[in-house]
């Protein structure tokens, strides 16, 4: 057990199942000799050569497309996509090859592609460093798409996709990389080291994909959410001094419909949460199975938060940012309604 | 009042409407012989010369000649004719097919029966193949049941995609053919990373992937050629040119000022441009292009002149924009035609022995045809269980699959 943040968290879990499985290759923009730019593969090329961590040129389709045909050829490849925003050269291979082929073939040939991508704002990084574009991947058919909100379940997500038979897209919210945030840019920043979450294991260990996980037990509301604004809504909570239960999502596809539905079922009322832009955001799926499992048990509207309708822009960006205030309104709303 | 030009859009035409007279002068052919062969591992740098020429090795006079002969034992072109007189004649059965309604779309690959077969014969079975949408040939070379093809076609309920694709989708795990993709050229690059795998595993087997001429505007196209490039994969790139992309002729890829096979040394990597109607030439620049994939020297571009005779898929109708007489003026003629000749003016075969072959062909496929129907068609039963459709969107079924499974189970239980 030591001290990681999620960077190291990351790095740790490649480390681990590169030193475990010859299969694995990492490729990437810059990932190689540098070790990515945000240091997420430092050292891994090092240690297990040219062959396994490869820098690749600047194409994304050709990288998914590369780890697509290294997966048929029983490798298990970790594609690095540098920034999420830089994703949509490659989401011809992702939709229509990469989520597509186990079905397509009948079960004969399958590519287990992982696919990390930093998403998310809160670093300056203006509209296109900035976006949180899970939604769109939630919406394929045969892709798992996961988002981890801290070191501990980073590793343990990153393993469990790394060793699943199916694609998986794995968002790691950047804003997250050095510590927690509770959406307020003025606050001096936490480190992990001093979050039980930032204590993980050295070695191999997983956390299953398609479970959610209670975060925060509580009675009066269901807050559900997933990466940066895990730590917006305990903030705002516990700030509002309410018992809130929340729910930090961890995978959006498949989505843990139970857990949500069970504690809204205890508590009655909702609020859903999440840094993407709201309209037809994955908060709407979420809002939709509520609506369809729970809806005899609501006492009040249910809420939800989100980036507003518009790109993320750069001198706007805490304007933009689902932030405490924003959260605090919401749940406000839904314990006032009666 | 200015006598400077002006900027102006240059919109390309074929060289031929409905009406007009087929013209081919544009088709630049080299006699054959004349290209010279070059060791398989020389550097790009000096073997640029292949994509401005046309490997051709069958002469007028249907004699091999030159460098590039194979030198192929008549028992294997015996062979090579045998696999595209089938392929032929399943695709003209497969056509009626469709024409009868049995079936709701094929895609026959007449006329560039070669191109499949002629390059399948020079790859090992080891090799791994990602076809496009016109290489039935490669799946009748590596012995495929003809029935299994049938299946798919049929979506019956022995179809290896279940239902899911449309008809000439087809894969072969067993057989090393991966499954075609509806979308263009996106097997191209993944064929790349295939062969990046085979390298990072030490191993020998080499991948082939195949695009038409159209295909090659596609960014897939180029991102393929770069990773090949980069890492010297041990790939060979296939640009199949029958010169039309449904309506859409091979200038508007970009064929009009450069052929696809410059594309090649554009990226580093050797491009050579071959008479895809000739089997031996075919043979001749695949096996050289497989050599220098296994001995490390990286990937070749491969352009295979050929014409699509035939309609691009049952749902065309070329009448409409190309000549109707374009195919029989095609200068680099039929591939079997050739090949067949060749064989005769080796003393290594007849009319006689053709009638025969052809005859047998007939009656494979007939009989394949017969057995298939007999596992269902998509009009009639047995079909598929419906219930299937939920299978293998993940490996495991998810609580919301199995949810829908169950809904439409019901929705089927009611009268």
């Amino acid at each position: 057990m030591s001290h990681m943040n999620m960077i190291q968290a990351l790095n740790s879990a490649m480390d681990v199942m590169m030193a475990r499985d010859p299969g694995v290759v990492v490729l990437g923009e810059d990932v190689g000799y540098f070790g990515g730019v945000f240091r997420t593969t430092d050292g891994l090329q090092r240690k297990y050569g040219e062959h396994r961590v490869l820098d690749t040129p600047i194409t994304e389709g050709g990288i998914v497309a590369a780890a697509i045909g290294m997966a048929v050829n029983g490798l298990r490849p970790v594609a690095e996509i540098q920034f999420a925003d830089y994703i949509y050269p490659a989401y011809d291979q992702i939709v229509s090859e990469l989520a597509r082929i186990r079905y397509r073939t009948g079960g004969e040939f399958a590519a287990p592609v992982t696919i990390r991508t930093p998403c998310g704002g809160g670093i300056r990084g203006g509209q296109t460093h900035s976006q949180s574009p899970e939604a769109l991947f939630a919406h394929i058919c045969g892709l798992k798409v996961v988002m981890p909100s801290n070191p501990y379940d980073a590793k343990g997500l990153l393993i469990s996709a790394i060793e699943d038979e199916d694609p998986v897209v794995f968002f790691e919210p950047k804003r997250l990389y050095n510590g927690p945030f509770d959406g307020d840019p003025d606050k001096p920043a936490t480190a992990w080291s001093s979050h039980p979450r930032g204590n993980v294991p050295e070695g191999h260990y997983r956390v299953p994909i398609g479970l959610a996980e209670i975060i925060r037990p509580g009675g009066q509301v269901t807050i559900v959410t997933y990466g940066t604004m895990v730590h917006v809504c305990l903030a705002s909570a516990r700030g509002l001094g309410v018992d809130a239960e929340i729910i930090d999502l961890r995978t959006i596809a498949p989505l843990d419909v139970e857990t949500i539905a069970a504690s809204v079922k205890k508590t009655g009322r909702c609020i859903v949460a999440h840094e993407a832009t709201r309209f037809a955001g994955f908060g709407a799926e979420i809002l939709a199975s509520i609506q369809e499992d729970c809806f005899w048990h609501l006492e009040a509207p249910i809420q939800r938060v989100a980036g507003w309708d518009t790109p993320y822009p750069h001198a706007f960006e805490w304007e933009y940012f689902p932030g405490q205030a924003r959260v605090s309104a919401a749940i406000k709303a839904t314990l006032e309604a009666s | 009042m200015s006598s400077i030009p002006r900027s102006r859009l240059h919109v390309p035409r074929p060289p031929a409407r409905p009406g007009e007279a087929p013209d081919f002068s544009y088709v630049v052919l080299s006699p054959a012989g004349a290209v010279e062969r070059p060791d398989p591992n020389a550097p790009t740098s000096q073997i640029e010369y292949l994509a401005d020429s046309m490997v051709r090795v069958l002469d007028d006079d249907h004699r091999a000649v030159g460098p590039w002969n194979p030198h192929l034992a008549p028992s294997d072109l015996e062979l090579g004719l045998r696999h595209m007189l089938l392929t032929r004649i399943f695709d003209d059965r497969m056509h009626r097919a469709q024409r009868q309604g049995k079936i709701t779309f094929y895609i026959k690959s007449t006329g560039e029966e070669a191109v499949s077969v002629a390059q399948c014969m020079a790859l090992r079975p080891g090799d791994m193949l990602f076809p496009s949408y016109r290489n039935q040939g490669l799946h009748i070379t590596r012995g495929r049941k003809l029935v299994d093809l049938m299946c798919q076609l049929l979506s019956n309920t022995r179809d290896m995609c279940k239902g899911r694709q449309l008809p000439v989708m087809y894969h072969w795990r067993e057989g090393r053919l991966f499954s075609i993709s509806g979308n263009l050229a996106t097997q191209f690059p993944q064929a790349v990373g295939w062969a990046m795998a085979a390298a990072i595993k030490n191993e020998d087997h080499v991948a082939a992937s195949w695009v038409g001429d159209g295909s090659t505007a596609e960014a897939d196209f180029h991102n393929a050629l770069l990773f090949a490039e980069v890492y010297k994969a041990p790939v060979i790139l296939n640009v199949v040119n029958n010169q039309w992309a449904i309506s859409t002729f091979q200038t508007f890829a970009g064929g009009e000022q450069r052929c696809f096979a410059a594309r090649g040394p554009g990226y580093g990597l050797p491009g050579i441009r071959v008479d895809g109607n000739d089997f031996l030439a075919v043979y001749a620049v695949t096996q050289w292009a497989a050599a220098r994939a296994r001995t490390g020297a990286g990937p070749t571009l491969i352009e295979l002149v050929t014409y699509r005779a035939a309609p691009h898929s049952t749902s065309d109708d070329p009448s409409r924009y190309r000549p109707k007489d374009d195919w029989e003026h095609w200068p680099l003629g039929d591939p079997i035609e050739r090949l067949k000749s060749h064989l005769i003016a080796l003393d290594a075969w007849s009319e006689e022995r053709e009638s025969l072959l052809i005859r047998q062909c007939e009656e494979e496929v007939a009989a394949a045809w017969r057995e298939a129907t007999t596992y269902g068609t998509l009009s009639d039963g047995p079909q598929l269980d419906p219930d299937t459709m939920f299978d293998d969107v993940l490996k495991e079924r998810t609580s919301n699959l199995e949810r829908q499974r169950r809904q439409l189970a019901q929705e089927r239980a009611k009268p």
